[in-house]
This record gives C-alpha cells, structure tokens and sequence, in this order.
C-alpha cells in the first residue's frame, strides 16, 4: 500500500485579517487545521512616534505618545509625564495625584471593556461586543467632559493636570461605576459559565508562568499564568499602597485565565475608583506650583506683566530638563508600561524609549498558538490584547 | 385546463415567490432582531422601519461588479452557487403547509396546499439536503483560496455528520407515523389529549425534536455552527471570493434553507398546520406561526451564543449526538412495537 503523503499548508493571515488586531500579519503553517508553526510579522502601523518626540518640546510629546497604544491613551501619557517629573524633581500635590490614580483606572476599565466586546465577538458571542461599547461610550464621554476629546483626551500635563475637574465629573463617575457593577455581572452571564465559551477557553494557549517570565510578558497575560507581578503593588506609584485593592492571579494561563484576570480586574478598578473619587474634592490645585513649567492662569496674564512673560515663555520655548535619564513603570491595561526618557538639558528630549508590553505579548504569540486549531488563533490573539500602535512605534 | 391544475400552478408560483420573500423578510428579521437584542435601531432608513432594507441590498448586490478570480475554474465558480440556491428552493417543494382545502368553493375537489405531494417526501428532502453540500465544496474548490478550501472542507465534514443524526431523528418519526409522507405525518398529530395538550410529536419524542433542530442548525451552517463562515477565522469561508448576486444566491440559499428546516421541523415535531384553538381551514396561519418562533429561535441563538470550534463541532456529532440518536430511535420503535401508538 503506497504511504499516504501529506502536506502542510501556508496560510497568510494579515495584516488585512477582520481579526488580528489591527495589522498584525501571521504566516500560519497548517496541518489540516492544527497548526504547526507560526510567525507573526510586525511593522505594518510603524509610526516613528518614538523618532518624533526627539523633534517636539516635552509638552508636545504628550499627545504624541498618547496615539501609541490608542486603547490606554492616559496611561501612557501619564507614565512619560511621571518619568520627567522625576528629571525635574517635581513633587505632585495629593490631588493631582488622586485625581490621576482615578483617571489611569478608568482607562483601564475602558481598555479591558473594549478588550472583553472584542473577544468576545471574535469567539462569536457578537453581542458582547455592543454591550461593552455602550458602557465604554460612558467612559468616553467623562473623557469628553474632561478635555473635550473622547480618545485622546491629552489631560496629562508635566506637573500636573491641563485644568480643573469639570462641574458633574464626580456624578458621572460615580454613576457610571454604579452602572458598570450591574452590566459586569451581565457580561459574567453571558460567558463565564457558558458551556461553549467555556470549551473556546479553557486549555487554549496557555503559557506556563516560567515562560510568561521568560518572554517577559506582564500584566494580565503573566498574572493569568500565575506570576504575582502588579507595578502598581510591587513598586507603587501615586500613592497606589494607600488604596484597598487586590491583584488578580490565575493559575492556569489559558485563554479562559486571562479573562477572568481581566473580568477581575476591573472589578477591582472600580473599587479604586470610588476610593480615589472620595479623596478628590471638586474643585483645588490642579497642577505643581512651579513658574518654571505650569502656565499661569488666563486672568493673572491678562493683568500683571510677569505672568505675561511666563506665559510667553512656556508655550513658546517651552521649559527645559536637566540633563538626565529616568524611567518610572506604570501598571497600564496591558501591564507595566513606561518611558525611558533622556534630557540633554535642552528644552527638547533627546530620547524617548517606551516599554510597550504589547510587543513581547506578540513574540510570545507562537510559543501560544503552536499546536492549537485555527481557531484557537484567533481566540489567543485576542486574549492576550496586543495594540499594534504601541507595538510599531 | 380545469381548475385543479390551475391552482395548483398557482401554489407553485406562490411557494416560489414566498421563499423568495421569506429569504427577504428574514434578512430584514435578522437585522432587525440583532439590532433588538443589542440594543441598536437596525435598519430604519429605508422604507418604514427599514422593510425595504433587503430590497436595497438586492438593487446594490445586482450592480456590483462580478468579480471571478484568475486562478478560479470558470464553470464550477458560477455552478456552485446555482447548485446551493436551486438545492434550496427544490427541497420545499415537499413540504405540505395547510391541510385540503377547495378554495371557499371554487373548486370541485380539494387540492394539498404543497407543490408536490410525494409519497417518500421525507427522503426527497433528505437527498436534496445531501445535494446542497456540493454547491459548498464546489465553491471552496472553485475559487483555488485557501480561506475558501479550509472552510468547504469543515462545512462537507460538518454536514455529513449531522446528517446520520438528522436522519435518525427522522427515522424516529417515521416509526411513529408509519408513513413517508409527509402529509400523513402531520395528520398524525391530529388532535390533542385531555382537549389542551396537542398530540404532536415533539411531546411524545422530545429528545428526537432536540436532535432534529440541533442536527438542523448544523445542516443549515448556522450559528453556533457557522464554521464554513467564521468570519473571524476564515474571513469569510467558501465564499469569500464570490461578489455580486453569485454571493447572493449563497445569502439567499442560506435563508431559505433556514425556512426549509424549520417548515420540516414544523411538520414532523409541531403538528404542522394542526394548531389547538385554531380552526382547520386557516390551519396555514398555524403552521406560520409555528415557522416564524422557529426562525426567531434562530436568529435570538445566533446572536446570543459563542460559537464552537471545529473539532469540538466533529466530537459533539460523533460522540453525543449520534449515539442518543440512536437510543432514541431504539427507544421509540420499541415504544410502538409494544405498546402501539
């Protein structure tokens, strides 16, 4: 009897895919639908963010760094402004800092909810996807309240904050956290104890907590796995230790882990936030009062020539940093996240670095797939929630 | 030309026209009860509430260009579709919606509300059931795509595996009613116990009306079994490289095929057009109603559920559905061998 010959099949999927994310291209070697081999291409949204900041002053580089990851816009320009702040040696009033832990918390709810309607719709559940959207519309609108622009708000400021809260900010917060308690449970309804979301997830890509370490991977994906590392617990920021909050951890590393370590997740963010939103009173200081770096306000430039010169002075030439290189992690959606920056002294960063952790999630992207159905790629690409704007960048 | 064959070319044209509008309305259905569920408006643009929705995607679908890739074989790109549209359309011709009926009178012997009453009906709706899943893999095979391939290779393994089950679940009622016809099936779940209870199949055979809809959403590539079409594993499955009213023969096979199984399933497990509390002469309205709850089941599941994966999709339909399916089918033939019917 002649041997039956089998051959694999090469299957390009990307960066033009409905489900991989953006542009993240897979060059998949099928064994019927077992695959045996894949290797994810990036590149393909390179946007020379990291080049441009070179070329902006240490304001304009907020919005910039902002666009990277477009899920978590205020983490990130909150972890490149707590990393110069501590080149200038700026010490944040308490509110600021409230105001901020309230702020990186509620883009985390609002990465991981546009996360949950993703997943969920890419293992088939579509609704899902609609739900998370109409309480992530919510979050988007505080944003809106807050700087008049819904993703990429640019709230941040070296040393502090643009403005005072909004009049209603601390009602819209507080409902919608009220509302997001009920929908969870909804959400928890529809797919933690479905029976076939349940075979989707459960011993689908899983990645042992010695590899998560290996690969470096953070955030969700290594807590999912068992690896007990939160920035905001092990080196805590912005007075992260005064809040009562609790890590996520999982054991089992799966698909089905990390949704559960991101379900968690923003149950506890919520607790977060109604913490953070009992400190912060409505109205107060905003920003450090430092002349050097915070724009006086509009009357004082309008009446007394000194402020007038201030003014002038930083939204023209800016402020300069001392010569230096700092790097301050932050937890963000996606796990610890941060700004190498390096100051030659001038008015201009010489360098800034991100630590993006969404690119070693996709390098550890075949040690997942490899031996799952095609399926099954679908279901770990979304799990472990990369954004190609923060891995090209 | 008497009377009788009149109306039964006009019962014909009238089958015809209405699964063409059922493909339609169901479109508007589908979107519409999507929209529901999610909390959207759906179409309301066009027409009033959007009703004239799927005629407007018709008109753009018709001036689309038709797009035929290079490396594609010609005759089987165009066959493939005319094979899953006509399979579709053929299958009802079968299936009996309404008792006799002369019409109020207009003619001298009643006529079967069906376009053709055949004696063996359930075997032509198997067989031409069987027939649909080469327009699919002609498709894949056509269209020299990957994408295409991969999802016609799950969607004949997935019908050739549900089908046993199908036809188990068939059998079952087939031993109940003692008939091939479908006509005399549907008699036979005339009437109802203690003047409340209906005496429809479905009461007597759950586990067979379980079987037949499950296996039934699989034959027809529906979610939670909507594997040739994963959208978002396969783009778009077998017809990802098909455009213009070629992609829409296979949009509207697949609507009327959910017509098809649920009209079945009607006959077989809900007493067809014998509904309590509705009179025999409009038992049609009955036999609507029973169709549009199935439909709406269809669609309320497709927007609800996560879907399976393939190999787990093999394993249900090997290991558990075939199995019951037999025991019930064992079960039941010894229900009537000793205790009758």
């Amino acid at each position: 009897m002649p041997e039956i010959r089998t051959e694999t099949m090469t299957v390009n999927m990307g960066p033009q895919h409905p489900s991989t994310h953006g542009v993240l291209r897979l060059v998949l070697e099928l064994d019927g639908e077992t695959v045996r081999s894949a290797s994810p291409t990036i590149g393909f949204l390179h946007t020379g963010i990291e080049k441009t900041a070179e070329q902006k002053k240490w304001v304009q580089v907020i919005p910039l760094v902002e666009r990277m990851d477009y899920l978590s816009a205020q983490s990130n320009s909150m972890a490149y402004c707590l990393s110069v702040e501590k080149l200038l040696g700026v010490e944040l009033p308490q509110r600021v800092q409230d105001i901020r832990v309230l702020i990186a918390e509620l883009q985390r709810i609002n990465s991981h909810l546009v996360w949950l309607g993703t997943h969920g719709m890419e293992v088939g559940a579509v609704s899902v996807m609609l739900y998370c959207f109409r309480e992530r519309e919510l979050l988007l609108n505080i944003n809106e309240m807050l700087a008049g622009f819904r993703l990429f708000p640019s709230y941040m400021r070296v040393g502090g904050l643009r403005e005072d809260l909004p009049r209603g900010f601390h009602e819209a917060v507080r409902s919608f956290a009220d509302r997001l308690t009920g929908k969870l449970v909804e959400y928890e309804d529809l797919l933690t104890k479905n029976e076939i979301y349940l075979k989707r997830t459960q011993h689908v890509g899983i990645i042992s907590a010695a590899d998560a370490v290996a690969f470096g991977l953070v955030g969700p994906i290594a807590r999912a796995a068992g690896v007990d590392y939160d920035v905001r617990k092990a080196f805590p920021y912005l007075g992260y230790d005064t809040y009562d909050f609790a890590v996520q951890t999982q054991t089992r590393g799966d698909v089905y882990s990390r949704y559960l370590t991101r379900v968690g997740e923003m149950k506890e963010s919520l607790k977060i936030v109604r913490q953070a939103l009992d400190r912060i009173a409505p109205h107060g200081i905003y920003a450090v009062d430092d002349p050097r770096i915070t724009p006086p306000p509009k009357d004082k430039v309008y009446t007394e020539m000194e402020a007038l010169i201030q003014h002038f002075l930083i939204y023209s030439q800016g402020f300069s940093v001392p010569a230096g290189e700092a790097y301050v992690p932050v937890e963000g959606p996606r796990g610890e996240q941060g700004f190498t920056v390096i100051s030659d002294g001038t008015n201009r960063p010489w360098r800034v670095k991100s630590r993006s952790p969404s690119l070693l999630a996709c390098q550890a992207l075949e040690r997942m797939i490899v031996g799952n159905q095609i399926a099954d790629v679908i279901a770990v690409i979304g799990s472990i929630d990369v954004v190609m704007g923060d891995v090209d960048r | 030309m008497n009377a009788v064959l009149i109306a039964e070319i006009v019962i014909l044209g009238f089958v015809f026209h209405a699964l063409l509008i059922s493909a339609a309305a169901m479109v508007w259905v589908e979107r519409k009860v999507a929209a529901w569920l999610q909390q959207r408006l759906g179409p309301i643009l066009v027409g009033p509430a959007g009703l004239l929705q799927p005629f407007a995607d018709i008109i753009k679908l018709i001036f689309k260009e038709e797009l035929r890739p290079a490396a594609a074989d010609k005759w089987l790109f165009y066959l493939a579709p005319a094979i899953s549209a006509t399979c579709s359309f053929a299958a009802f011709a079968v299936v009996p919606f309404g008792g006799e009926t002369t019409f109020m009178g207009l003619l001298d012997r009643p006529v079967k509300l069906q376009v053709a009453d055949v004696n063996v009906a359930v075997l032509v709706i198997f067989a031409i059931a069987s027939m649909s899943v080469y327009g699919i893999v002609l498709a894949g095979w056509a269209s020299n795509s990957k994408y295409s391939l991969l999802g016609a290779l799950r969607s004949s393994a997935q019908m050739i595996s549900y089908e046993l089950s199908y036809g188990m679940a068939l059998a079952s009622v087939l031993v109940m009613a003692n008939s091939l016809s479908l006509t005399d099936i549907v008699n036979a779940q005339e009437g109802a116990w203690l003047g409340v209870l209906p005496r429809w199949f479905v009461v007597l055979n759950p586990v067979g009306f379980l079987i037949f809809f499950t296996a039934g959403i699989a034959e027809t590539n529906r979610a939670p079994f909507d594997f040739p079409e994963a959208e978002q594993e396969l783009v778009a499955g077998y017809h990802t490289e098909y455009s213009s009213m070629s992609f829409a023969l296979f949009f509207q096979a697949e609507y009327v095929n959910m017509v098809t199984v649920s009209a079945v399933a009607t006959d077989l497990f809900l007493g067809g057009w014998h509904t309590p509390l509705i009179p025999a002469a409009i038992g049609w309205f009955g036999f609507l109603l029973k169709i549009s709850f199935l439909l709406f089941f269809y669609v309320w599941m497709r927007w609800t559920l996560p879907r399976y994966r393939y190999d787990q999709l093999m394993a249900f339909g090997w290991k558990v559905l075939l199995p019951v399916s037999v025991l019930n089918l064992l079960f039941v033939s010894a229900w009537v061998l000793y205790f009758g019917f």
